[in-house]
């Protein structure tokens, strides 16, 4: 600490200008969209909500390192102390009114803007949704639509094969119009499409980036998760939890299509 | 006491909780190596997917077969680096390591409540890490499940190479932490509880103490389940158990004939431990930051009373919140509101330390020196992680982040940054005062300046890698045309990494070389209040020539009527008045 007059205050300008750096750095860098590009009705809710916490951390980034290099400039240029204790009531007027920004910012944010996407994302399912049963399995999808008669048929993982990657049971009646399509899923455009997920093996996350979707999937457990899709096109459907070797080119495809497609689609893979 | 004559009484098998301290701290560093080197090997096969490394194919033939990473090897690299890191590095430097060494030099005591037992538990702790390095050199190489090891995943053998013998490793040596650490951890509790000087009541402990001690009863009610939990799944793995493993299970075409069991009871008792684990990190680095900052701002810290109790709600609430890993993990939604709503609580406390910590900056004179331009980085790195939290905390922010780099970005800020930047404040301020020589300064700066850029441009880029949807544990994005943008990212963190890694060689120089070499240190060279700085450095064996009596909060800087800028905690009310 025998340091001379000059040098920590220059010391301390340089580690003030760092922090104020990084605050002003990271602010303009975070400043932009970055989500993938949204592809389903809820999904701007839960934008919403992210970017309700963005703002409001990013603002709190930005000032919390403005006014901290401003502290270290202004104290590293001091050669005495200049404000020693804190009136115990001052200490408890500031944190308190701390406590409430910071809770208006992080709980008040969930219940107002959170809680109603939330809710409709785990809500009632719409009766008309397009269902579809997808099991994880490593390291691919396998989509179980119940075909023309609207009943899935028996499965059973003893009766899985190469060429029959759910299990299912033929002698089954229902089974007879099914349709097994591995890691293509079909859905219609602007309809609820209900995906009910079940893994066959270790767990699976079913993520669909552009649509704000992500289920695990668990091996015993039947999840059901809903969601609209609101642009046709080709989706990407990464697994979100590690299963395994595999996990990073577990890779699904998500097709949305028009409600013409879509049936002419049934159609032919009822044909097949 | 009487002192230990022999070598092997004195520096090995010693009771004596500095040396304890110590061998945790050197054990740690050995293990920080390791898993440094690991996080080494992901960010290149992360920044450069394609290019073949003949180097590393020689070191390690089985891991570079052709001089391209293996996706084994990979996962087995993200698993134990996780592991050692927090486990084996974080949890001993910082809560065994200086636990041990500061707790009852602080709180003024000749040693830990039960010296046996804290002997006892570095041997199991060190047990407990060899043979977690075992695990790479058993058949199927270590565990490669994730730090979390979710079964199926770690249940079956054949999901996984890794779920061989290296996950029955990994889970004993898990075992064997835990008890390590309970023992450590009823020490701190007992020797707070039964062991203070005459004249420390309770509020008078330095924020320190007060961290280590909060922490160590989170520990031990939040540790023990993972136990439980651990031979529960060795059963599952080995006696035909079926508690994580329910019925209708096929792995790579063979049936598994067990069942009843739920994949989700494993979440929920290893977050149990594994949240609270965070915050028995956390609350150290804490309290270390309250005691070392006022030392270089030579003013007492902002609001005391309000930070203790801040700290002990924080600790309070991090056992109740666990279930926020789990949000899309199958669990009700409403149990997961109820968690989002309790993990958002903790920003309040949380939130109050953090200003607390800026309010002691206030008015303050500041002394330019290592340990305290590490605070200064970990007050930063505290509010941008802090922040992070609050996106992953909201479930429903949480549905598009979940298992992304934003987590990632967001644990390496908190448990991987400011335990961290703590723990490196801690060495540098304590350090004379364990090998009575001091630190090389100019080594030190860089180590900062290094270390603080090079967090903020590898975890804080990483989180906006995450808004982008990256998934985390990938061995390789190329397949992912949505992902196409973040390979640039990739490329400057991986490189921003190995830079910072090289800085990380010069603390270790610094370490190693000042331990023989450094410039001689006084007593007290920080001019602190506490007492451990009343004795000499290194502090002779029993601590204290006679026992010490405490006549003031450790705070007590720039007060009026002292000869000095500060008076410490030994100093009476006759000369300096008593602030607390």
């Amino acid at each position: 600490m025998a340091n001379d007059k000059s040098s920590p205050r220059v010391e301390g300008i340089l580690v003030a200008i760092l922090f104020i750096a990084i605050g002003v750095g990271y602010a303009i860098y975070g400043a932009r969209s970055w989500f993938p590009e949204l592809a389903s009705r809820h999904g701007s809710g839960i934008d919403a909500m992210i970017t309700f916490v963005l703002v409001a951390t990013g603002l709190m980034f930005l000032i919390g390192h403005l006014v901290f290099g401003w502290l270290i400039w202004r104290a590293a240029a001091r050669d005495r102390v200049t404000s020693r204790l804190a009136e115990p009531r001052a200490e408890r007027r500031i944190s308190i009114t701390v406590g409430i920004v910071i809770a208006l910012a992080a709980e008040g944010g969930v219940i107002a803007i959170g809680l109603p996407v939330f809710g409709e994302y785990y809500g009632d399912i719409p009766l008309d949704a397009v269902d579809i049963e997808v099991t994880g399995q490593q390291f691919a999808w396998n989509n179980h639509y119940p075909g023309a008669d609207g009943v899935r048929g028996r499965t059973d993982v003893a009766l899985i094969t190469p060429t029959n990657p759910v299990g299912l049971d033929n002698n089954d009646p229902a089974s007879a119009d099914d349709i097994v399509a591995v890691n293509q899923l079909t859905v219609p455009v602007d309809r609820p499409v209900k995906i009910t997920l079940r893994a066959l093996d270790v767990i699976h996350s079913f993520y669909l980036p552009h649509h704000r979707v992500k289920q695990d999937a668990v091996p015993g457990m039947s999840i059901p998760v809903w969601f609209i899709p609101t642009r046709e096109g080709r989706f990407e459907i990464p697994c979100a939890e590690l299963c395994g070797l595999g996990h990073y080119r577990m890779k699904g495809f998500l097709n949305v299509v028009s409600q013409a497609e879509y049936e002419a689609w049934l159609d032919e893979q009822a044909g097949s | 006491m009487s002192e230990p004559q022999s070598f092997i009484r004195k520096c090995v098998f010693s009771l004596d909780h500095k040396v304890i301290g110590i061998q945790y701290i050197v054990t740690g560093f050995v293990m920080a190596i390791v898993g440094g080197l690991l996080s080494l090997l992901i960010r290149l096969q992360l920044g450069w997917p394609t290019t073949l490394w003949p180097i590393l194919e020689t070191l390690m033939p089985n891991a570079y077969q052709s001089g391209v990473m293996s996706p084994e090897f990979y996962l087995a690299a993200v698993t134990m680096h996780g592991t050692i890191m927090a486990f084996f590095f974080v949890s001993y430097v910082l809560v065994s390591g200086f636990g041990n060494y500061l707790v009852p030099l602080q709180v003024g005591a000749k040693d830990m409540a039960f010296p046996l037992l804290n002997m006892l538990s570095y041997w199991i702790g060190l047990l407990s890490a060899i043979v977690m390095i075992l695990a790479f050199f058993v058949e199927g190489g270590a565990a490669a499940a994730g730090w979390t090891a979710y079964p199926p995943l770690s249940a079956i053998a054949t999901a996984v190479p890794g779920s061989g013998l290296g996950q029955t490793v990994w889970l004993l040596s898990m075992a064997l932490f835990i008890v390590s650490f309970t023992m450590t951890g009823m020490n701190v509790v007992a020797t707070v509880f039964s062991m203070r000087a005459k004249g420390m009541s309770m509020m008078r402990m330095p924020l320190t103490v007060w961290s280590y001690f909060i922490s160590a009863v989170m520990g031990l009610l939040a540790f023990p389940p993972l136990t439980a939990a651990a031979i529960m799944l060795l059963f599952d793995r080995h006696g035909g158990t079926a508690f994580f493993l329910p019925a209708g299970l096929s792995v790579g075409g063979q049936l598994i004939d067990v069942g009843g069991g739920s994949p989700l009871l494993w979440q929920h008792l290893f977050w149990f431990l594994g949240h609270p684990e965070v915050y028995v990190l956390i609350l150290p680095a804490l309290g270390i930051t309250f005691d070392i900052l006022p030392a270089f701002t030579r003013k007492p810290i902002f609001g005391y009373r309000i930070s203790v109790w801040s700290l002990i709600i924080a600790g309070f609430l991090g056992l109740i919140v666990w279930g926020h890993h789990m949000f899309v993990s199958g669990m009700s939604p409403f149990t997961g509101e109820y968690f989002s709503l309790a993990t958002l609580l903790i920003t309040i406390p949380m939130a109050i330390v953090g200003v607390c910590m800026l309010g002691s900056l206030w008015g303050a004179q500041l002394k330019m020196a290592t340990p305290g331009l590490f605070i200064l980085g970990l007050i930063s790195l505290f509010g941008t992680g802090g922040f992070g939290g609050l996106f992953l905390g909201n479930a429903t922010a949480d549905i598009q982040l979940h298992d992304t780099y934003f987590v990632v970005g967001h644990f390496h800020l908190m448990i991987g940054g400011v335990t961290v930047f703590g723990l490196f404040a801690a060495v540098y301020f304590w350090f004379p005062k364990m090998f009575g020589r001091m630190m090389n300064e100019p080594l030190g700066r860089v180590h900062f300046w290094a270390s603080t850029i090079g967090y903020y441009l590898v975890f804080l880029t990483q989180h906006f890698v995450g808004l982008r949807g990256a998934p985390r544990r990938y061995y390789s994005f190329a397949s992912y045309e949505y992902l196409e943008g973040i390979a640039t990212s990739n490329m400057f963190i991986s490189t921003v990494a190995f830079i910072l890694g090289a800085a990380q060689l010069l603390f270790l120089f610094n370490f190693a070389w000042s331990a023989f070499k450094g410039k001689r240190a006084e007593a007290n060279p920080w001019r602190a209040t506490t007492l451990e700085w009343t004795v000499p450095s290194p502090p002779p064996h029993g601590n204290f020539a006679e026992e010490p009596v405490v006549h003031r909060w450790p705070y007590e800087y720039s007060p009026d009527g002292a000869d000095e800028d500060f008076a410490g905690q030994e100093v009476d009310g006759s000369t300096v008045p008593v602030t607390a």
